[in-house]
Protein backbone atom coordinates (compact mmCIF):
# COMPACT_ATOMS: atom_id res chain seq x y z
CA UNK A 1 0.00 0.00 0.00
CA UNK A 2 1.26 3.37 -0.90
CA UNK A 3 2.15 5.69 1.88
CA UNK A 4 1.53 9.39 1.67
CA UNK A 5 4.34 11.63 0.52
CA UNK A 6 5.00 13.59 3.72
CA UNK A 7 7.99 14.66 5.80
CA UNK A 8 8.64 12.30 8.71
CA UNK A 9 8.26 14.91 11.44
CA UNK A 10 6.46 14.92 14.75
CA UNK A 11 4.13 17.65 13.53
CA UNK A 12 3.11 15.57 10.53
CA UNK A 13 2.63 12.52 12.74
CA UNK A 14 0.30 14.40 15.04
CA UNK A 15 -1.67 15.75 12.09
CA UNK A 16 -2.00 12.30 10.54
CA UNK A 17 -3.15 10.77 13.79
CA UNK A 18 -6.00 13.27 14.02
CA UNK A 19 -6.94 12.62 10.43
CA UNK A 20 -6.96 8.88 11.03
CA UNK A 21 -9.25 9.35 13.99
CA UNK A 22 -11.65 11.46 11.91
CA UNK A 23 -11.57 8.98 9.05
CA UNK A 24 -12.35 6.03 11.33
CA UNK A 25 -15.20 7.91 12.93
CA UNK A 26 -16.54 8.97 9.54
CA UNK A 27 -16.29 5.42 8.26
CA UNK A 28 -18.31 4.09 11.16
CA UNK A 29 -20.97 6.78 10.74
CA UNK A 30 -21.26 6.25 6.99
CA UNK A 31 -21.53 2.51 7.47
CA UNK A 32 -24.39 3.00 9.91
CA UNK A 33 -26.03 5.40 7.49
CA UNK A 34 -25.75 2.84 4.72
CA UNK A 35 -27.38 0.16 6.87
CA UNK A 36 -30.30 2.38 7.73
CA UNK A 37 -30.73 3.52 4.14
CA UNK A 38 -30.88 -0.06 2.93
CA UNK A 39 -33.49 -0.87 5.57
CA UNK A 40 -35.65 2.06 4.48
CA UNK A 41 -35.05 1.25 0.83
CA UNK A 42 -36.33 -2.28 1.30
CA UNK A 43 -39.54 -0.92 2.84
CA UNK A 44 -40.06 1.50 -0.04
CA UNK A 45 -39.18 -1.00 -2.71
CA UNK A 46 -41.71 -3.53 -1.39
CA UNK A 47 -44.41 -0.89 -1.46
CA UNK A 48 -43.25 0.17 -4.90
CA UNK A 49 -43.61 -3.33 -6.24
CA UNK A 50 -47.03 -3.82 -4.70
CA UNK A 51 -48.32 -0.47 -6.00
CA UNK A 52 -46.83 -1.03 -9.43
CA UNK A 53 -48.53 -4.37 -9.87
CA UNK A 54 -51.84 -3.01 -8.61
CA UNK A 55 -51.75 0.12 -10.76
CA UNK A 56 -50.69 -1.69 -13.92
CA UNK A 57 -53.56 -4.13 -13.63
CA UNK A 58 -56.20 -1.50 -12.95
CA UNK A 59 -54.88 0.89 -15.54
CA UNK A 60 -54.97 -1.75 -18.20
CA UNK A 61 -58.57 -2.50 -17.42
CA UNK A 62 -59.50 1.18 -17.55
CA UNK A 63 -57.69 1.65 -20.84
CA UNK A 64 -59.36 -1.43 -22.25
CA UNK A 65 -62.76 0.05 -21.39
CA UNK A 66 -61.77 3.27 -23.04
CA UNK A 67 -60.66 1.42 -26.17
CA UNK A 68 -64.02 -0.30 -26.28
CA UNK A 69 -65.80 3.02 -25.95
CA UNK A 70 -63.74 4.38 -28.80
CA UNK A 71 -64.50 1.37 -30.90
CA UNK A 72 -68.23 1.78 -30.44
CA UNK A 73 -68.53 5.53 -30.89
CA UNK A 74 -66.74 7.53 -33.54
CA UNK A 75 -63.53 9.39 -32.79
CA UNK A 76 -65.18 12.77 -33.15
CA UNK A 77 -67.88 11.91 -30.61
CA UNK A 78 -65.39 10.71 -28.02
CA UNK A 79 -63.12 13.67 -28.49
CA UNK A 80 -65.98 16.04 -28.20
CA UNK A 81 -67.21 14.28 -25.08
CA UNK A 82 -63.99 14.71 -23.19
CA UNK A 83 -62.76 17.93 -24.76
CA UNK A 84 -63.77 19.99 -21.72
CA UNK A 85 -63.06 18.04 -18.56
CA UNK A 86 -65.24 18.86 -15.59
CA UNK A 87 -62.40 18.72 -13.12
CA UNK A 88 -58.92 20.13 -13.02
CA UNK A 89 -56.38 18.33 -10.88
CA UNK A 90 -54.14 20.63 -8.89
CA UNK A 91 -51.16 19.23 -7.15
CA UNK A 92 -49.44 20.54 -4.08
CA UNK A 93 -45.79 19.58 -4.44
CA UNK A 94 -43.28 19.66 -1.64
CA UNK A 95 -40.32 17.62 -0.58
CA UNK A 96 -39.50 15.46 2.38
CA UNK A 97 -36.15 14.46 3.80
CA UNK A 98 -35.52 10.72 3.88
CA UNK A 99 -31.98 9.94 5.09
CA UNK A 100 -30.72 13.29 3.77
CA UNK A 101 -32.27 12.64 0.37
CA UNK A 102 -34.85 15.17 -0.76
CA UNK A 103 -37.77 13.17 -2.07
CA UNK A 104 -40.99 14.53 -3.56
CA UNK A 105 -44.32 14.51 -1.77
CA UNK A 106 -47.62 15.17 -3.54
CA UNK A 107 -50.93 16.32 -2.21
CA UNK A 108 -53.93 16.57 -4.45
CA UNK A 109 -55.58 19.93 -3.92
CA UNK A 110 -58.56 21.47 -5.62
CA UNK A 111 -59.37 18.25 -7.40
CA UNK A 112 -62.95 18.49 -6.18
CA UNK A 113 -65.15 16.61 -8.52
CA UNK A 114 -68.04 18.81 -9.55
CA UNK A 115 -68.79 16.84 -12.63
CA UNK A 116 -67.00 13.57 -13.17
CA UNK A 117 -68.63 12.90 -16.51
CA UNK A 118 -68.35 16.06 -18.60
CA UNK A 119 -70.55 14.78 -21.38
CA UNK A 120 -74.08 13.89 -22.11
CA UNK A 121 -74.86 10.25 -21.39
CA UNK A 122 -76.92 10.02 -24.54
CA UNK A 123 -74.00 10.45 -26.92
CA UNK A 124 -71.55 7.82 -25.66
CA UNK A 125 -71.64 4.27 -24.36
CA UNK A 126 -71.33 3.02 -20.82
CA UNK A 127 -67.76 1.84 -21.31
CA UNK A 128 -66.58 5.43 -21.29
CA UNK A 129 -68.29 6.00 -17.94
CA UNK A 130 -66.56 3.07 -16.33
CA UNK A 131 -63.21 4.02 -17.89
CA UNK A 132 -63.45 7.56 -16.57
CA UNK A 133 -64.65 6.42 -13.15
CA UNK A 134 -61.88 3.89 -12.67
CA UNK A 135 -59.25 6.29 -13.96
CA UNK A 136 -60.26 8.99 -11.53
CA UNK A 137 -60.12 6.58 -8.60
CA UNK A 138 -56.81 5.35 -9.88
CA UNK A 139 -55.18 8.77 -10.00
CA UNK A 140 -54.31 9.05 -6.29
CA UNK A 141 -52.72 5.61 -6.51
CA UNK A 142 -50.77 6.64 -9.60
CA UNK A 143 -49.44 9.67 -7.76
CA UNK A 144 -48.51 7.55 -4.77
CA UNK A 145 -46.68 5.23 -7.14
CA UNK A 146 -44.84 8.19 -8.66
CA UNK A 147 -43.83 9.34 -5.19
CA UNK A 148 -42.65 5.93 -4.00
CA UNK A 149 -40.89 5.07 -7.23
CA UNK A 150 -38.98 8.34 -7.21
CA UNK A 151 -38.00 7.77 -3.58
CA UNK A 152 -36.70 4.33 -4.50
CA UNK A 153 -34.71 5.72 -7.41
CA UNK A 154 -33.12 8.43 -5.34
CA UNK A 155 -32.42 6.17 -2.37
CA UNK A 156 -30.79 3.59 -4.64
CA UNK A 157 -28.56 6.29 -6.11
CA UNK A 158 -27.66 7.59 -2.68
CA UNK A 159 -26.93 4.10 -1.34
CA UNK A 160 -24.57 3.48 -4.22
CA UNK A 161 -22.81 6.79 -3.69
CA UNK A 162 -22.57 6.16 0.04
CA UNK A 163 -21.07 2.74 -0.55
CA UNK A 164 -18.32 4.32 -2.65
CA UNK A 165 -17.53 6.69 0.19
CA UNK A 166 -17.42 3.86 2.73
CA UNK A 167 -15.17 1.79 0.51
CA UNK A 168 -12.86 4.70 -0.24
CA UNK A 169 -12.43 5.29 3.48
CA UNK A 170 -12.09 1.64 4.37
CA UNK A 171 -9.75 0.48 1.62
CA UNK A 172 -7.82 3.61 0.64
CA UNK A 173 -7.76 6.42 3.18
CA UNK A 174 -7.48 4.47 6.43
CA UNK A 175 -4.77 2.01 5.24
CA UNK A 176 -2.83 4.96 3.80
CA UNK A 177 -2.92 6.82 7.08
CA UNK A 178 -1.93 3.76 9.05
CA UNK A 179 0.95 3.03 6.72
CA UNK A 180 2.22 6.59 6.84
CA UNK A 181 1.93 6.79 10.62
CA UNK A 182 3.91 3.58 10.89
CA UNK A 183 6.54 4.92 8.50
CA UNK A 184 6.95 8.17 10.43
CA UNK A 185 7.14 6.39 13.78
CA UNK A 186 9.83 4.06 12.47
CA UNK A 187 11.77 6.94 10.97
CA UNK A 188 11.62 8.92 14.20
CA UNK A 189 12.68 5.89 16.25
CA UNK A 190 15.53 5.29 13.84
CA UNK A 191 16.69 8.90 14.17
CA UNK A 192 16.61 8.60 17.94
CA UNK A 193 18.66 5.41 17.88
CA UNK A 194 21.08 7.12 15.49
CA UNK A 195 21.47 10.02 17.89
CA UNK A 196 22.10 7.69 20.86
CA UNK A 197 24.75 5.68 19.04
CA UNK A 198 26.40 8.88 17.88
CA UNK A 199 26.57 10.13 21.48
CA UNK A 200 28.00 6.82 22.66
CA UNK A 201 30.61 6.91 19.90
CA UNK A 202 31.59 10.50 20.70
CA UNK A 203 31.86 9.61 24.39
CA UNK A 204 34.15 6.65 23.73
CA UNK A 205 36.25 8.76 21.33
CA UNK A 206 36.64 11.44 24.01
CA UNK A 207 37.60 8.77 26.56
CA UNK A 208 40.38 7.32 24.35
CA UNK A 209 41.63 10.87 23.67
CA UNK A 210 41.82 11.63 27.41
CA UNK A 211 43.69 8.40 28.09
CA UNK A 212 46.33 9.30 25.51
CA UNK B 1 -40.58 26.88 -9.03
CA UNK B 2 -42.59 24.54 -11.15
CA UNK B 3 -46.31 24.41 -10.62
CA UNK B 4 -47.99 21.26 -9.46
CA UNK B 5 -49.29 19.91 -12.69
CA UNK B 6 -49.57 16.43 -14.12
CA UNK B 7 -48.88 15.53 -17.73
CA UNK B 8 -49.41 12.29 -19.63
CA UNK B 9 -47.39 11.56 -22.75
CA UNK B 10 -48.01 8.63 -25.06
CA UNK B 11 -49.81 7.34 -28.09
CA UNK B 12 -53.27 8.75 -28.60
CA UNK B 13 -55.16 5.58 -27.70
CA UNK B 14 -53.54 5.41 -24.29
CA UNK B 15 -53.50 9.01 -23.19
CA UNK B 16 -56.83 10.36 -24.38
CA UNK B 17 -58.65 8.69 -21.51
CA UNK B 18 -56.68 10.77 -19.02
CA UNK B 19 -58.05 13.96 -20.49
CA UNK B 20 -61.47 13.22 -19.05
CA UNK B 21 -60.15 13.38 -15.49
CA UNK B 22 -58.52 16.78 -15.84
CA UNK B 23 -54.91 15.87 -16.56
CA UNK B 24 -52.95 17.55 -19.35
CA UNK B 25 -52.38 15.06 -22.15
CA UNK B 26 -49.83 15.18 -24.94
CA UNK B 27 -50.41 12.62 -27.67
CA UNK B 28 -47.22 11.92 -29.60
CA UNK B 29 -46.33 9.94 -32.68
CA UNK B 30 -42.92 8.54 -33.32
CA UNK B 31 -39.78 8.43 -31.23
CA UNK B 32 -38.45 11.85 -32.11
CA UNK B 33 -41.62 13.66 -31.17
CA UNK B 34 -41.82 11.65 -27.96
CA UNK B 35 -38.30 12.64 -27.00
CA UNK B 36 -38.85 16.31 -27.74
CA UNK B 37 -42.12 16.40 -25.83
CA UNK B 38 -40.66 14.83 -22.71
CA UNK B 39 -37.74 17.22 -22.91
CA UNK B 40 -39.91 20.33 -23.03
CA UNK B 41 -42.44 19.12 -20.47
CA UNK B 42 -39.74 18.25 -17.96
CA UNK B 43 -39.17 21.94 -17.31
CA UNK B 44 -42.72 22.88 -16.41
CA UNK B 45 -44.49 19.80 -15.06
CA UNK B 46 -43.76 18.11 -11.77
CA UNK B 47 -45.26 14.71 -12.58
CA UNK B 48 -45.07 13.22 -16.05
CA UNK B 49 -46.58 9.85 -16.80
CA UNK B 50 -45.21 8.34 -19.97
CA UNK B 51 -46.23 5.18 -21.75
CA UNK B 52 -43.54 2.54 -21.90
CA UNK B 53 -42.82 3.15 -25.58
CA UNK B 54 -42.19 6.82 -24.89
CA UNK B 55 -40.08 5.88 -21.89
CA UNK B 56 -37.84 3.80 -24.11
CA UNK B 57 -37.60 6.56 -26.73
CA UNK B 58 -36.86 9.32 -24.22
CA UNK B 59 -34.58 7.21 -22.08
CA UNK B 60 -31.78 9.76 -22.38
CA UNK B 61 -33.83 12.57 -20.80
CA UNK B 62 -35.47 10.34 -18.23
CA UNK B 63 -32.08 9.20 -16.96
CA UNK B 64 -31.01 12.81 -16.61
CA UNK B 65 -33.86 13.58 -14.20
CA UNK B 66 -33.58 10.34 -12.29
CA UNK B 67 -31.48 11.63 -9.43
CA UNK B 68 -33.45 14.85 -8.94
CA UNK B 69 -36.62 15.26 -6.92
CA UNK B 70 -38.56 16.97 -9.73
CA UNK B 71 -39.81 16.20 -12.31
CA UNK B 72 -41.01 12.72 -11.50
CA UNK B 73 -41.22 10.69 -14.70
CA UNK B 74 -43.11 7.43 -14.33
CA UNK B 75 -43.60 4.78 -17.01
CA UNK B 76 -47.13 3.38 -17.27
CA UNK B 77 -48.44 0.60 -19.47
CA UNK B 78 -50.15 1.64 -22.67
CA UNK B 79 -53.42 0.42 -24.10
CA UNK B 80 -51.57 -2.31 -25.96
CA UNK B 81 -50.35 -3.91 -22.77
CA UNK B 82 -47.38 -3.80 -20.47
CA UNK B 83 -43.77 -4.51 -21.33
CA UNK B 84 -43.02 -4.78 -17.61
CA UNK B 85 -40.72 -1.81 -17.81
CA UNK B 86 -41.78 -0.60 -14.37
CA UNK B 87 -41.02 -3.88 -12.64
CA UNK B 88 -37.70 -4.08 -14.45
CA UNK B 89 -36.90 -0.62 -13.13
CA UNK B 90 -37.61 -1.77 -9.58
CA UNK B 91 -35.33 -4.76 -10.03
CA UNK B 92 -32.59 -2.50 -11.39
CA UNK B 93 -32.92 -0.28 -8.32
CA UNK B 94 -32.65 -3.23 -5.95
CA UNK B 95 -29.60 -4.45 -7.79
CA UNK B 96 -28.00 -1.04 -7.65
CA UNK B 97 -28.67 -0.55 -3.96
CA UNK B 98 -27.92 -3.99 -2.60
CA UNK B 99 -25.49 -5.31 -5.17
CA UNK B 100 -27.45 -8.42 -5.99
CA UNK B 101 -30.98 -8.92 -7.16
CA UNK B 102 -32.70 -10.38 -4.18
CA UNK B 103 -36.10 -11.75 -4.92
CA UNK B 104 -38.64 -9.67 -3.05
CA UNK B 105 -42.07 -11.01 -2.64
CA UNK B 106 -44.68 -9.39 -0.46
CA UNK B 107 -45.55 -12.41 1.60
CA UNK B 108 -45.84 -10.42 4.84
CA UNK B 109 -49.04 -8.71 3.80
Amino acid sequence: MAKLNVNPTRMELRRLKTRLKTATRGHKLLKDKSDEMIRRFMLYVRENKRLREEVEGELQNALKDFMLARAVSSDAVIEEAIALPGTKIKLDVSSQNVMSVEVPVFNITGGDVQELYPYSFASVTGELDSAVASLSTLLPKLLKLAEVEKTCNMLADEIERNRRRVNALEYVMIPQFEETIKYITMKLDENERGATTRLMKVKSMLQTQNEV
Amino acid sequence: MREGAIAVVGDKDSVLAFKAIGVDVFPVEGEIQARETVHTLARSYSVIFVTEKVAVAADMYIKRYKSRAYPVIVPIPSAEGSMNLGLKGIDANVEKAIGANVFIDSKED
